[in-house]
C-alpha cells in the first residue's frame, strides 16, 4: 500500500503507533511527487528531499524518545506561497517577489512547525491570490488532478491540487472571496475558511485585509478539524485575531446532528447554477433529513449585490496593500531609469500581471477622490445589509447551505480573457468573507467525473458544530478522502 | 457612470503603473464592463445604512509599551533582500519632488 | 505705515510622543541610532506584517487632547493615507481621517502676560511617523533610514486664528511648554520631535472672505517659523500690491537663503485615497480611561501661574519664570511646603539656585540638590546661624556634592557666633585694645564704630553675627561715655 493514500490522521495514528516512521512518509510523498508533479505542477517551490528527511528524522527521534508530540507531527504538508516562511522563497506567484525570502515565519508557519508537521514546499496560486483558476500565477499553470485539461480553481489551486493528487497530506490556503473553498470544490477536497479573526493573519501576505483568512485544505473533515486545532487561536501580533479560549474541534466529530436546522437561500439555487450541481446538493441534504436534520428555504435578497460589493472592497484594499511593492526594499527592482518615478513605474508595470493590475486600477479608482462615496462607501453599506440578512437567518437556523461554485472545474484558458465571467465563480462564496462568517466546502458528488462541492456557512466561531455536521454528511455520502486517479509515468 | 481613457490614465498614474495605449484601450473597455456590473449597487437605497468597515465586534486592541531592541540577524537578512544598500541604508535613485 | 493686509495663519503641528516603543511594533522609539537598527518586519512594512497599537501612545495622545482642552471622541479609528515615497515603506501612512481622536480644543496665547488670543484646535489625531530620507543636492542617490518609521505622532491642527508670524511663533512656544509640562513629548525641533507646517493667506482689512492660502513647510526652529512666515507675508503682499494673484501651492522655507520656493502646485496635489485601516479595530475611549487621564494630568502652566500669584503673593515676573518650567515650579512648591517663606524661597531660587541649575547638565529633577537642601539652607540663614555670604558658599558646595547644608556648616565650622556672652568677651577685648578708636567715637566720629566692627569680625574669623556685634558695640560705647 502506498502511504500517500492515507489521510493525515490515519498516517499520524500509524506514526504514533510506530507502525511507520515519518521518514517513510516523507520518502513515499517524494516518490509520489516525482510521479505526478510533472503533470499537476502544484508546487511553486519544493524543499529538497534531504531537508524534509532531516525534519522527519528529528520527529522520529522524538517519538522514539517518547516525547509527546501533536497529532500531526511528522506529517508532510504544503503552504500556499503567500504564507511567509523564514528563509524560504515566498513569492505570491508574482514576478515582483521572485526569489524573495522573508526574514520571518507567519504565525501559522510557526504553529505547524512547532506541531512537528513537515513542510514539503510552497504551493502555486493566482498572483497575490487574485483569481479563481491559478492561471494568474506568473510562473506556471497548475492542472486539476481529476482532469489535467482543467483548472484546479483558485486562488489556492496549488494547495487543493496537491492534496487531491496525494502529493501532501494537507495544505494551507488563504480565502478572500472563496480562494480555499472553490479550489477545494474543483479538486474534490475539504476546504475551510474560518471565522474572520480565528486564525492569525500575521505573516499572510495581504490581498484584502478585511476579508483574508488562512484555512486548511484536507482529504477529509477529520483532517480539517485536526489542522484547524493547530492553527487557530489568539495571536497578539494580529489586532484582528480574536482572544477566546482554544477549542477542541476534534471533540465535535462523531456526535449526531439530529435536530439541526439548515437554511437554503433561494438566491443561491437559481439562474447560473448548473442543474446537476443543484441536484447533487439537494440530494446530499435529502440524506441529512434522514438523520433528523430539517431543511428550510430562506431568502437573503441582498446576496445579489455581494459580488459587486466584493469587487469594490477587495480591489480597494488590494490597491493599498500592493502599493508597497515599489522596488525599494525587496523584490523586483528595475533601476535603469534616472529617477525614483522611473523606478516605480518600471518595477510595478513589469512586476505585476494583468489581473493584479486590473484590480489595483479598480481599487485605486474606487478610493480616489470624488468616487469614494459612490463606490467604496456603498460597498461597505452593502456589507451591513448582507450581514443583517444572514444574521436574521441564523436566528432560527444553524447553518446555511449552498453549492460552493455554480460550475465544476472549467477548461484551462476557457475564462482567461473574460474577467467578469471569472468573477462569477465566487458568487456563492464571497458572502462569508464580506460578513466574516466561517464556511466550509466538502465534496458532495461528481458531474462528468469532476468533483462538486457543497458549502456550509455557519455563525461566527461555530466551526466545531460545522465540522460535526460535515463529518456526518461526509460519511452519509461515502466520499471520504478520495484521491484523484492519476495516470502515472512509466516506472 | 462611465470611465474615460483619460481617467484610466489618471488612475494608472496614481497607482504608479504604466500602460501602452493598447492596454489603456483594453482596460477602459474592461473597466466599463465591470463598473456596469458594480453599478447594480445603485439599485438599492443605502442612504440610512451604516457602513461596515470591520466585521468584528472588536475595538481598542492595545499592546503594552515595551521595547524589544532591533534584531541584527533579521536586519542582515532584510538588507540582503534589498536591491541596493550602502552602510546600512537603503539606496534609492534621487527623489525629485 | 500700517500694513495693507490682514494676515491669516493656521498651523499643522506634528509632535512625536514620548513612548518607549514605536506606535505599532516593539522597536525602541529612540533618536540617533545607527541606520535601520531600530526596525522589524512591522515598521519596515514587510509583506505579511501587521500593526498592533501601543497603549501608551493612546494615553499620551489623550493627555495632549485634554491639555489642549479638546473634546475627545468616544469612537475614533485609523485610516490609511496612501502615497508613494521611499520613506514610507508600506506606501501608506496609518493615520486618522474621518474619526480623529479629538477635536474642538483651544489654547490661550499670551504675550507679556496679556492675552493675545484663544487659538482654536480644530483636531488632534494620531498617526505614525515616516522614515528619514537623506539626500544631498546633486547626488546620484538618496539614502533611507527607517529608524524613525512608526514612531507615534499626534498631529495638531489649529484654526486659521493666528494673525501674525510673531503670534504663530508664540503659539508654538506655548504649545511646546504645554506638551513639555505634561511630559507628552520632548518637543525638540532640532531633532524633529516637533515639526510645524503653516497655512498662510492675506486679505484686505475688513474683508470677510479668506484669501488664497499657501502652505509653508520645512521651518525647523521657532525662529524659522516666524522668519519663514514674515518672508511669505512680504512675498504675498508684493504680489497683491501689483494686482497679482496668489497661487495655491506648497512652498518650502530655506533657512540658509532666507526665502521660500515652490515645492508643488495645485495640479501636483495628492489624492491620498483614505479608507478605514482594516488591520486595526476602532478605538473606543471609555469614560473611565478619560477620567483617569484627566486625574493624572498635571496642572498646566497658565492656571499654575495664576495660583502662584494668589497663593504665594509672587510677582508676575517671578510666577512666570517659575511656572515656565514644570520641574522648576515643582521644586519651588516643594521648597515652600517645607519652608513657608514664599518670597524668600522665590528670591533664592530665581537668583543663585537658578544660575546653578542652568550650569547643571541634567534635568532639575536629577540634580542632587533638592528642595529639602534649599529649605534647610534658608532656615540656617533665618536662624542667623550663617551669614548671607556664607550661605552662598554653602549652596555651591551643597549643589556640587549633594551634602545637606547643616552638615557642611558643621564640618567647616562656618556657624555664626550669636551667643552674646561669647561675643561680649571679644568685644570687650577689642575695646580694650583700641583706645584710640573708642576715643574718636566719643568725640563724635561715629564712623569709628565701623573700624571696631571690622576688628571684631577679624577676631572671630568672620563668623560673628554682624547685627549682634553692632548692638553690643553701641551698648558698650554708650556705657563708656556715661
Ligand atoms: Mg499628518
Ligand atoms: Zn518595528
Amino acid at each position: 500500500m502506498h502511504l500517500f493514500t492515507l489521510t493525515a490522521v490515519e498516517a499520524a495514528q500509524a506514526l504514533q503507533r510506530r507502525e511507520i516512521s515519518s521518514v517513510q512518509l516523507v520518502r513515499d510523498i517524494y516518490d509520489r511527487i516525482d510521479n505526478v508533479e510533472p503533470q499537476v505542477r502544484g508546487f511553486i517551490s519544493l524543499l529538497s528531499r534531504e531537508e524534509a528527511l532531516a525534519a522527519a528524522e528529528n520527529v522520529d527521534r522524538m517519538l522514539k524518545q517518547g516525547v509527546s508530540l501533536s497529532p500531526l507531527a511528522g506529517i508532510p504538508m504544503a503552504l500556499k506561497d503567500n504564507i511567509c516562511t523564514n528563509g524560504i522563497p515566498t513569492t505570491c506567484a508574482s514576478l515582483i517577489l521572485k526569489g524573495y525570502r522573508p526574514p520571518y515565519d507567519a504565525h501559522v508557519t510557526t504553529a505547524l512547525r512547532e506541531a512537528g508537521a513537515i513542510l514539503i514546499g510552497k504551493s502555486n496560486m493566482d498572483e497575490f491570490a487574485m483569481g479563481s483558476s491559478t492561471e494568474n500565477s506568473a510562473y506556471h499553470l497548475t492542472c486539476n488532478p481529476w482532469d489535467l485539461q482543467r483548472v484546479p480553481g483558485g486562488s489556492s489551486g496549488g494547495s487543493a491540487a496537491l492534496v487531491a493528487a496525494g502529493e501532501v497530506f494537507f495544505a494551507l490556503g488563504s480565502d478572500t472571496g472563496g480562494s480555499i473553498r472553490q479550489p477545494a470544490s474543483f479538486c474534490g477536497v475539504v476546504g475551510l475558511k474560518p471565522t474572520y479573526g480565528l486564525v492569525s493573519r500575521y505573516g499572510l501576505i495581504a490581498f484584502a485585509s478585511s476579508l483574508d483568512q488562512i484555512g486548511p485544505l484536507t482529504r477529509d473533515v477529520q483532517d480539517c478539524a485536526y489542522v484547524l486545532e493547530i492553527i487557530a487561536g489568539h495571536d497578539p501580533r494580529d489586532s484582528t485575531s480574536v482572544s477566546r479560549e482554544k477549542e477542541r474541534y476534534t471533540a465535535y466529530l462523531g456526535k449526531e446532528i439530529k435536530g439541526q436546522r439548515v437554511a437554503l437561500p433561494v438566491e443561491c439555487f437559481g439562474e447560473g447554477l448548473e442543474k446537476e450541481i443543484k441536484e447533487l446538493v439537494m440530494g446530499a441534504l435529502a440524506k441529512c433529513t434522514e438523520v433528523g436534520v430539517s431543511v428550510y428555504e430562506a431568502s437573503a435578497p441582498s446576496t445579489a449585490y455581494a459580488l459587486p460589493a466584493y469587487y469594490l472592497v477587495a480591489p480597494a484594499e488590494a490597491s493599498s496593500n500592493l502599493a508597497r511593492y515599489d522596488g525599494i526594499q525587496y523584490g523586483l527592482s528595475i533601476r535603469s531609469g534616472s529617477n525614483l518615478l522611473d523606478l516605480y513605474y518600471a518595477t510595478r508595470s513589469k512586476g505585476f500581471g494583468a489581473e493584479v493590475k486590473r484590480r489595483i486600477m479598480l481599487g485605486t479608482y474606487a478610493l480616489s477622490s470624488g468616487y469614494y462615496d459612490a463606490y467604496y462607501l456603498k460597498a461597505l453599506k452593502m456589507r451591513t445589509l448582507i450581514r443583517q440578512e444572514f444574521e436574521s437567518i441564523f436566528k432560527d437556523h444553524d447553518f446555511i447551505v449552498t453549492p460552493t461554485s455554480p460550475t465544476v472545474a472549467f477548461k484551462i484558458g476557457e475564462q482567461k480573457d473574460d474577467p467578469l465571467t471569472m468573477y462569477l465563480n465566487d458568487i456563492y462564496t464571497i458572502t462569508a468573507n464580506l460578513c466574516g462568517f466561517p464556511a466550509i466546502s466538502i465534496p458532495c458528488g461528481f458531474v462528468e467525473g469532476m468533483p462538486v462541492g457543497l458549502q456550509v456557512i455557519g455563525r461566527p466561531f461555530d466551526e466545531g458544530r460545522m465540522l460535526q455536521f460535515c463529518y456526518v454528511l461526509e460519511s452519509l455520502l461515502g466520499l471520504k478522502g478520495r484521491l484523484a486517479e492519476m495516470k502515472l509515468k512509466e516506472e | 457612470m462611465k470611465i474615460s481613457r483619460k481617467e484610466v490614465e489618471h488612475v494608472a498614474a496614481l497607482a504608479r503603473l504604466a500602460f501602452s495605449p493598447e492596454e489603456v484601450e483594453l482596460f477602459t473597455r474592461q473597466f466599463n464592463d465591470i463598473l456596469d456590473y458594480i453599478n447594480k449597487l445603485n439599485e438599492i437605497d443605502l442612504e440610512d445604512v451604516e457602513p461596515t468597515s470591520h466585521v468584528q465586534p472588536l475595538h481598542t486592541v492595545l499592546r503594552e509599551d515595551e521595547a524589544v531592541p532591533g534584531d541584527s540577524a533579521l536586519l542582515e537578512a532584510v538588507l540582503r533582500e534589498a536591491p541596493e544598500t550602502e552602510n546600512g541604508f537603503f539606496k534609492v535613485p534621487p527623489v525629485i519632488d | 505705515m500700517p500694513a495693507a493686509y490682514e494676515v491669516i495663519i493656521g498651523l499643522e503641528v506634528h509632535v512625536e510622543l514620548h513612548t518607549t516603543s514605536k506606535m505599532f511594533c516593539a522597536c525602541p522609539n529612540r533618536f540617533g541610532a545607527e541606520p535601520n537598527t531600530n526596525t522589524c518586519p512591522v515598521c519596515l512594512g514587510l509583506p505579511g506584517s501587521l500593526p498592533v497599537f501601543n497603549k501608551n501612545a493612546l494615553e499620551l495622545a489623550l493627555r495632549a487632547a485634554l491639555a489642549l482642552n479638546c473634546r475627545v471622541n468616544r469612537y475614533s479609528r485609523f485610516a490609511r493615507k496612501n502615497y508613494f515615497y521611499p520613506d514610507l515603506p508600506k506606501a501608506y501612512q496609518i493615520s486618522q481621517y474621518e474619526f480623529p481622536l479629538a477635536a474642538h480644543g483651544q489654547l490661550a496665547v499670551y504675550k507679556n502676560r496679556e492675552l493675545l488670543r484663544n487659538v482654536k484646535i480644530e483636531r488632534l489625531h494620531l498617526e505614525e511617523d515616516a522614515g528619514k530620507l537623506l539626500h544631498d543636492e546633486g547626488q546620484a542617490y538618496s539614502y533611507v533610514d527607517y529608524n524613525r518609521c512608526g514612531v507615534p505622532l499626534v498631529e495638531i491642527v489649529t484654526g486659521p486664528d493666528l494673525r501674525s508670524p510673531e503670534e504663530a511663533r508664540i503659539f508654538l512656544e506655548t504649545l511646546r511648554r504645554t506638551l513639555l509640562y505634561t511630559r507628552i513629548s520632548d518637543c525638540k525641533m532640532e531633532e524633529g520631535s516637533l515639526r510645524c507646517d503653516a497655512n498662510i493667506s492675506l486679505r484686505p482689512w475688513g474683508s470677510e472672505t479668506l484669501g488664497q492660502k499657501v502652505e509653508i513647510k520645512n521651518m525647523n526652529s521657532f525662529k524659522a517659523v516666524q522668519r519663514g512666515l514674515e518672508y511669505e507675508v512680504k512675498r504675498q503682499a508684493e504680489i497683491l500690491d501689483r494686482g497679482g494673484r496668489i497661487n495655491q501651492e506648497t512652498r518650502r522655507w530655506h533657512e540658509d537663503k532666507g526665502m521660500t520656493d515652490e515645492m508643488r502646485s495645485k495640479e501636483g496635489e495628492q489624492d491620498y485615497r483614505y479608507f478605514p485601516e482594516p488591520d486595526l479595530p476602532p478605538v473606543i475611549v471609555e469614560d473611565s480611561l478619560l477620567t483617569r487621564i484627566g486625574t493624572e494630568l498635571p496642572e498646566l502652566p497658565l492656571p499654575r501661574y495664576r495660583r502662584l500669584l494668589a497663593e504665594y503673593g509672587l510677582t508676575p515676573y517671578q510666577a512666570e519664570i517659575i511656572t515656565g518650567d514644570r520641574d522648576l515650579a515643582d521644586f519651588y512648591e516643594e521648597t515652600v511646603r517645607i519652608y513657608y517663606e514664599p518670597q524668600k524661597a522665590a528670591n533664592w531660587l530665581l537668583g543663585d539656585v537658578l544660575k546653578l541649575f542652568k550650569q547643571f547638565p541634567g534635568a532639575i529633577k536629577q540634580s542632587p540638590f533638592t528642595p529639602l537642601h534649599l529649605a534647610q539652607l534658608l532656615k540656617l540663614v533665618d536662624g542667623e546661624q550663617i551669614s548671607g555670604r556664607t550661605a552662598k558658599e554653602v549652596l555651591e558646595e551643597s549643589f556640587n556634592s549633594g551634602k545637606m547644608p547643616e552638615l557642611i556648616v558643621r564640618e567647616k565650622s562656618l556657624g555664626q557666633i550669636s551667643e552674646s556672652h561669647e561675643l561680649e568677651k571679644v568685644v570687650d577685648t577689642v575695646l580694650r585694645e583700641n583706645g584710640a578708636a573708642v576715643r574718636d567715637y566719643r568725640e563724635g566720629h561715629k564712623k569709628a564704630v565701623t573700624f571696631l566692627m571690622g576688628s571684631v569680625m577679624k577676631a572671630t574669623g568672620g563668623k560673628a553675627n554682624p547685627q549682634l556685634v553692632i548692638a553690643l558695640l553701641e551698648e558698650k560705647l554708650a556705657k563708656i561715655g556715661e
